[in-house]
């Protein structure tokens, strides 16, 4: 409206094209917000009918090119270190100490070099000032206590004629304090791969097999040896403590005065730079077929590059006929919504096909409908920014990791079926990490940012943009429309005029969106405070989650309350402004905040800024006095009331998180400590899911409730 | 009848002149180098993890040119020319596959110290010209020897690939010059130039030996060329070129399977003979040279062991039976050699030496090792074992670590240390810095048994050069003192890490950017051996070689930075956009040069006379774009103006393109 009245009155001055355009889709900001919406939701569940078959983009990696080299030989000498392995869990005292030297002195036995790597576990913890940093060693605590210490076994193969510059790194968790067969099966595996290892010829990067003690998680074993391996402390500190806790460990070095067995020590071995790292791990989960798991994502929904699951796809399918699954949502499965809509798409893309039988357009509904339940995994767990494992640990030093869970279809205790099993799991880790030796870059060809609906298809970058670009595009225009709204967008050869008449009242009518303004930053700020809370809260000592959270609360509407008494602004009414003025321009100065922020989150975590937009788009735009629309009394106004409140409780963080649970997961055992758990494991592992929680979601959706609450 | 009197005579003839010949050398040989000489030498020797070293060791001399002319009839034209025209004092240059592994193949021995090098080609090289030409001979070198040994040394011209060493390096004068090209494949095409040079290439002799694929097969391949000079010296002596050449081969004998079972857990070393390892044998030697020997080494911790072990069987009483019962020689050594500790005077590692001489096609020599009892044993290893590694992660910054650790495992030497409180122990690092890894010389740290030292407490001295961006790599050469009983020191350097221009990246930029191995030298240590019979090792030049002094010497590992890089798909993109940029300037360029004011005026006049649709068109157009319809330009005076505008034009866009031709 606004831009046509410009258009009508001031036919001289033209303007650009792009203004025109602006101004036209400021004019009709609902009918923009409402297309941009519903095509960005759209957008979102056509991504498993829009993604491509993965391929393998570097050309060096060459996967399957050569025939495995893995025999019986290897395999039945890596069926006797499980055999010696769990032969030593009938003494489980001494069980711990035992199997590492059993471990060691096997890796040794190859010619590898061992060594053992001693670390004292970490307890994840808030540092509110080391949220972003990078894990370094200042980092370290010094009190640990003596008692609880880690050891990893760690075995480096040198390449016969490599240099020596870049290593690939097999890991294989192993809990040796309560271990049972499935806990020694990953090393069986890998051991055979190992002592093939050592004798090949064609190997250009050290291996290095660490053997990671997991009795205080796999990942904080993982994450200890990276440190030490990047950030060795040279200083006396650590290692006086280490000297001080010596003494448990002097037996077993007193036992190793054998002339091979003085090799293996306590001192660090290195090899280069880390081209790839593989998690290996065996679950047994009653599978029909043989089956592989595949985990990739690291903290802050980063991913390994694709090439490295395309490699271990391709392998997998390929060569050793395993099932490979990403992980899905599983309730999403059996979701009639779903199905409907996939129906629409397969036979929508009948009838693209039957148009044109070149058009590919449109999949099953099966197949649709898995892609969307690994799809809304694939963004949930990128989302929430906590690595699903311990490959997590290795995108921190910038290193392409994953995790792969092998679950055969039988038990364990048929030998001969054991046998094949080790066979066909090692032979996919020695055609990986031959594919991964022949690259002779880093990483690079392949996607980095993609979300997986199979494991064999991937949206890319540019794809799954498109449904965000399109949800956070009436932002701003509706933040503009508004504004102009309440300016009424006075042309400005009449604004001069007017401004004769009253300068001060037009100077500060055009500098009313900064009380909101300031209003909007208190509640930022507030977010902060908010998200600083818990850090407080968990140094109180002997609390259960749900005290916590409810202290948490407490303490936020407290703290709400106490800003608005002491900031609350008596500004408004000195401006004069009227408060049906005043309520849009805080709606506008709120959107165009939000959507700074989350074009932010974006940059840092797609995934959340993706989930982020899906909840908190629609209930910023829709937001209006509640009073108002009451009032009017008109069914249309009355239902957008309506709506209004179920968005407004949808949006609202702890709600959003017990809607989800219960959809998924039954509302039978959800109590309040839920959430603080949930919110614990993000600060603990530094998710900036964590950040963009507090400091966008949280204060966008007091502001909307403020504006629904507005008294107009 | 005459004729065969004729022969008879002719080859009495050829006879008399050879004796008189051998006998010249025969005498005036041990005093003085009067005739060019070559000899060929081959040690093995087996080392503790069951593999073999085998060591060529090729020596040709030539006698100065100033006596006895420019004609060579052994030593290679080649490498004369190069010494006489580049005017060379030293130079020593390396081809190296493979890692030496100090740990296992030890640190402290003449050959590691002299023959283990860093990954890649390493060269270094002493000029006899003023300082001032010193580089610009070095350029020369690097592509004479580029097309000479089929390699790309021609890559260390650039002055940021190279740099001259003060001190830390070799005790040398300001005329040194050191690179090294790490990232180098080496391959057959580097080891047939450098057969070339030898009299007798791999026809015959020991380098018949060097089958390729059992040669390229083993864990560790270096080869390298070391000429001296004395031809251009100041100094009265002259002793004219010697050119030694060496190729260092770390073999897994076959026949011995990897993988034992751990059960077994037996120690046996493996059997191998040289049939076994080289899959030929030795079937006599290069006519041409003056001696030819092949040496089998046993290591002074080997020794001690069977030593060791002959005491626990007591019943084998004889001083020198301990070896016979452990191990047996396929064939009886000509002579043996015993080294002689200086300190303890006794014996300690054992050199079998045997003549090749007396082998011929149809009875080859092929030396076998066969083991009777288990044996482990450590090889000596020098007084601290660097690596080098680097620190952080990211894109960013990092840091360069040098960790040095004690190698004495709590007994043995440890305790000879202990007794002297008082002593030092020396340590030279000389490292050299590509300018794209920004290092910042102020953050040096120093760490002594894991405790920060300060710089003056450690370091006696250092000598840094600063890098320079496009032009030099930077250079740190220090000189450490450490307490004798050390258990560890560390360096740590930090560094920024720079950005290059995009044509100055390497085709594999993504593999990441390798800094050269640092050299980590110990001059206290002397890696010398000395032998108990002297008078006929000067025989030998590879037994003098090992006798003469030098300091231990070690490489520490090349490292890979990880650097940023563009999306050098960029390129493209740029193309593109600059081919749309020249599309549109040339169109607007030709548009301009095509239109005639003058012709489309008249052309307007006419269409006003006659077009009605036109001008409806116009009319149409005008309502469209919402401006009031222009009134026609009727008269004809502007037209010269516009012609001005227009060479104006024309003007400015041919400067624009002047400019661009000369600036881009």
């Amino acid at each position: 409206m606004a831009g046509t009245k410009v258009q009508s009155e001031v036919p001289k001055t033209r303007q650009r094209p792009i203004v025109r355009l602006g101004v036209l889709l400021i004019s009709h900001s609902l009918l923009v917000s409402v297309l941009c919406c519903t095509a960005g939701v759209l957008a979102l569940l056509l991504l498993p009918v829009l993604a491509k078959n993965t391929y393998i983009s570097e050309n060096a990696l060459m996967p399957g090119s050569a025939s495995s080299m893995l025999s019986n030989q290897e395999v039945s000498e890596a069926n006797k270190l499980i055999k010696d392995i769990t032969s030593l869990y009938s003494k489980p005292s001494t069980a711990a100490i035992e199997s590492r030297r059993l471990i060691a002195q096997y890796m040794s036995n190859l010619g590898a070099e061992v060594n053992y790597h001693k670390f004292h576990p970490q307890p994840n913890e808030f540092h509110p000032l080391h949220f972003f940093s990078s894990p370094d060693a200042g980092m370290i605590q010094e009190n640990f206590s003596c008692a609880s210490y880690g050891v990893n076994t760690v075995g480096v193969i040198r390449a016969p004629r490599g240099d020596g510059k870049e290593a690939i790194v097999l890991m294989t968790p192993y809990n040796s304090v309560n271990g049972d067969l499935q806990e020694a099966l990953p090393l069986g595996i890998a051991y055979s791969v190992f002592s093939l290892l050592t004798q090949v010829t064609w190997l250009a990067k050290d291996i290095i097999w660490l053997v990671a003690d997991s009795q205080y998680g796999e990942y904080a074993a993982v994450a200890a040896w990276l440190r030490d391996y990047h950030t060795p402390v040279f200083s006396d500190l650590s290692s006086l403590n280490t000297e001080l806790c010596h003494d448990s460990s002097y037996i077993l070095d007193l036992k190793e005065n054998s002339n091979l067995e003085r090799k293996i020590s306590y001192e660090f071995r290195r090899s280069g730079t880390m081209a790839a790292a593989l998690v290996l791990k065996v679950a047994y989960r009653n599978e029909v077929e043989d089956t592989l798991s595949i985990f990739a994502e690291a903290s802050n929904g980063q991913m390994p590059n694709l090439d490295l699951i395309n490699i271990v796809n391709y392998l997998a399918v390929h060569r050793q006929g395993y099932r490979v699954k990403v992980e899905k949502v599983w309730s999403l499965l059996n979701s009639k919504w779903l199905k409907i809509l996939g129906e629409i798409f397969e036979s929508l893309g009948k009838f693209v096909k039957s148009l044109n039988p070149d058009w590919k357009f449109g999949i099953p509904v099966a197949e649709y409908i898995e892609g969307t339940a690994t799809l809304a995994s694939s963004l949930y767990y990128q989302a929430i920014g906590v690595p699903t494992g311990p490959h997590g640990a290795f995108r921190d030093y910038q290193v392409d990791a994953i995790t792969l869970e092998i679950s055969p279809r039988v038990s364990f205790n048929n030998k001969d079926r054991r046998n094949d099993f080790l066979l066909q799991g090692g032979r996919l880790i020695e055609g990986v990490i031959r594919s991964v030796n022949n690259l002779l870059e880093k990483f690079h060809q392949s996607f980095f940012l993609y979300l997986l609906t199979s494991p064999s298809k991937f949206v890319s970058v540019g794809v799954y943009m498109i449904a965000f670009a399109l949800l956070v595009a009436p932002l701003p225009v509706v933040a503009a429309s508004l504004y102009a709204e309440t300016h009424n967008l006075i042309p400005t050869s009449e604004k001069e005029k007017s401004a004769a008449d009253d300068e001060l009242g037009s100077v500060i009518r055009s500098w009313k969106w900064l009380n909101s303004a300031k209003r909007v930053f208190i509640v930022h700020l507030w977010g902060a405070m908010v998200s600083l809370f818990p850090y407080f809260i968990s140094q109180i000592p002997n609390c259960t989650p749900t005290t916590n959270f409810h202290v948490w609360f407490l303490l936020s509407v407290f703290s709400l309350v106490i800003l608005k008494w002491i900031l609350g602004s008596p500004f408004s009414q000195l401006c004069g402004l009227q408060p049906q003025e005043e309520w849009a321009i805080l709606k506008s100065v709120t959107i165009s905040s939000f959507f700074i922020g989350l074009c932010l989150m974006s940059v840092i975590n797609f995934a959340t800024a993706e989930i982020g937009a899906l909840l908190m788009v629609p209930t910023s735009l829709m937001a209006h006095p509640l009073k108002l629309d009451v009032r009017g009394g008109r069914f249309l106004r009355f239902s957008r009331a309506i709506c209004n409140l179920v968005l407004g409780v949808i949006s609202f963080p702890p709600a959003t998180f017990f809607i989800l649970k219960g959809m998924f997961e039954g509302y039978s055992g959800i109590n309040a400590g839920d959430f603080w758990n949930w919110v614990e494991s993000l600060w603990a592992w530094n998710s900036a899911t964590y950040l963009y929680i507090g400091m966008v979601h949280l204060p966008c959706w007091i502001l909307c409730v403020h504006v629904l609450l507005h008294p107009c | 009848m005459a004729q065969t009197l004729k022969l008879n005579l002719l080859l009495n003839l050829v006879l008399l002149l050879l004796f008189q010949l051998s006998y010249g050398t025969l005498v005036f040989g041990s005093v003085f180098v009067q005739e060019e000489e070559f000899s060929e030498e081959l040690l093995l020797k087996p080392l503790p993890d069951r593999k073999v070293l085998s060591h060529f060791h090729f020596e040709s001399r030539a006698p100065p040119s100033n006596t006895h002319g420019r004609h060579h009839h052994l030593f290679p034209k080649a490498i004369s020319q190069l010494v006489t025209k580049l005017r060379i004092k030293e130079m020593e240059l390396s081809f190296t596959q493979g890692r030496w592994r100090y740990e296992q193949w030890g640190g402290f021995d003449p050959i590691s110290s002299n023959n283990a090098k860093p990954p890649g080609v390493e060269l270094w090289a002493v000029f006899d010209v003023p300082q001032s030409l010193v580089d610009a001979y070095w350029k020369n070198l690097t592509h004479t020897l580029s097309g000479l040994f089929c390699a790309s040394v021609n890559f260390l011209e650039s002055s940021t690939a190279y740099s001259a060493p003060e001190w830390a390096f070799r005790p040398a004068s300001g005329n040194l010059r050191y690179g090294a090209l790490p990232r180098e494949a080496v391959c057959t095409e580097n080891l047939t130039p450098w057969l070339k040079l030898l009299p007798c290439r791999d026809k015959s002799g020991l380098s018949a030996l060097m089958d390729r694929p059992s040669v390229y097969r083993g864990f560790y391949h270096s080869q390298r060329l070391h000429l001296i000079s004395t031809e251009s010296d100041s100094d009265g002596v002259d002793s004219g070129i010697v050119l030694e050449q060496t190729l260092t081969v770390v073999l897994q004998p076959s026949g011995w399977k990897k993988g034992k079972s751990y059960a077994g857990k037996t120690n046996m070393q493996p059997n191998w003979s040289i049939s076994s390892i080289f899959g030929r044998k030795v079937s006599g030697k290069c006519i041409l040279a003056k001696s030819s020997n092949v040496y089998l080494q046993l290591d002074k911790g080997l020794v001690c062991e069977l030593k060791d072990l002959q005491k626990e069987n007591a019943e084998y009483g004889a001083n020198n039976s301990a070896s016979e019962h452990s191990f047996e020689l396929s064939v009886n050594p000509d002579k043996v050699y015993e080294e002689m500790d200086n300190l303890h005077g006794k014996s300690t590692s054992v050199m079998y030496e045997y003549s090749v001489d007396k082998y011929s096609d149809s009875q080859p020599f092929d030396l076998g090792l066969k083991w009777k009892i288990p044996v482990v044993w450590l090889n000596q290893q020098a007084p601290l074992h660097a690596s080098r590694f680097l620190m952080g992660s990211g894109n960013e910054r990092g840091a360069i670590a040098i960790s040095l650790r004690s190698t004495d495992l709590s007994e043995g030497s440890g305790s000879t240390n202990a007794i002297n409180e008082g002593c030092e122990l020396q340590v030279d690092i000389f490292q050299v810095v590509p300018w794209y890894i920004k290092v910042y010389f102020h953050t040096l740290q120093v760490y002594v048994n894991q405790q920060r030292r300060a710089m003056a407490d450690v370091v006696k001295k250092i000598h840094v050069s600063p890098s320079k961006d496009k032009l030099s790599p930077g250079v740190m050469e220090m000189i450490l003192k450490l307490p004798c009983g050390v258990q560890s020191a560390a360096l740590t350097i930090e560094f920024d890490k720079g950005f290059l221009h995009i044509d100055e990246y390497p085709p594999d930029a993504n593999q990441g950017f390798d800094i050269p191995s640092a050299v980590v030298s110990f001059p206290n240590s002397d890696a010398s051996m000395h032998f108990s019979q002297d008078d006929s090792l000067k025989k030998s030049p590879l037994l003098s070689k090992f006798q003469e002094r030098s300091r231990v010497l070690s490489y520490t590992e090349v490292l890979l930075v990880p650097l940023t890089t563009p999306d050098f798909s960029m390129p493209y993109n740029v193309l593109t956009i600059t081919c749309t940029v020249f599309a549109l300037y040339f169109g607007s360029l030709l548009n301009v040069l095509r239109k005639r004011a003058g012709e489309e005026e008249r052309l307007l006049k006419a269409s006003k006379k006659t077009g009605r649709l036109s001008q409806l068109l116009s009319k149409l157009i005008s309502k469209l774009r919402r401006r009031p319809q222009e009134p026609l330009p009727s008269s004809p005076a502007p037209s010269s103006f516009v012609s001005h505008k227009v060479i104006f034009k024309i003007l400015v866009v041919a400067c624009i393109a002047v400019a661009w031709q000369y600036y881009f």
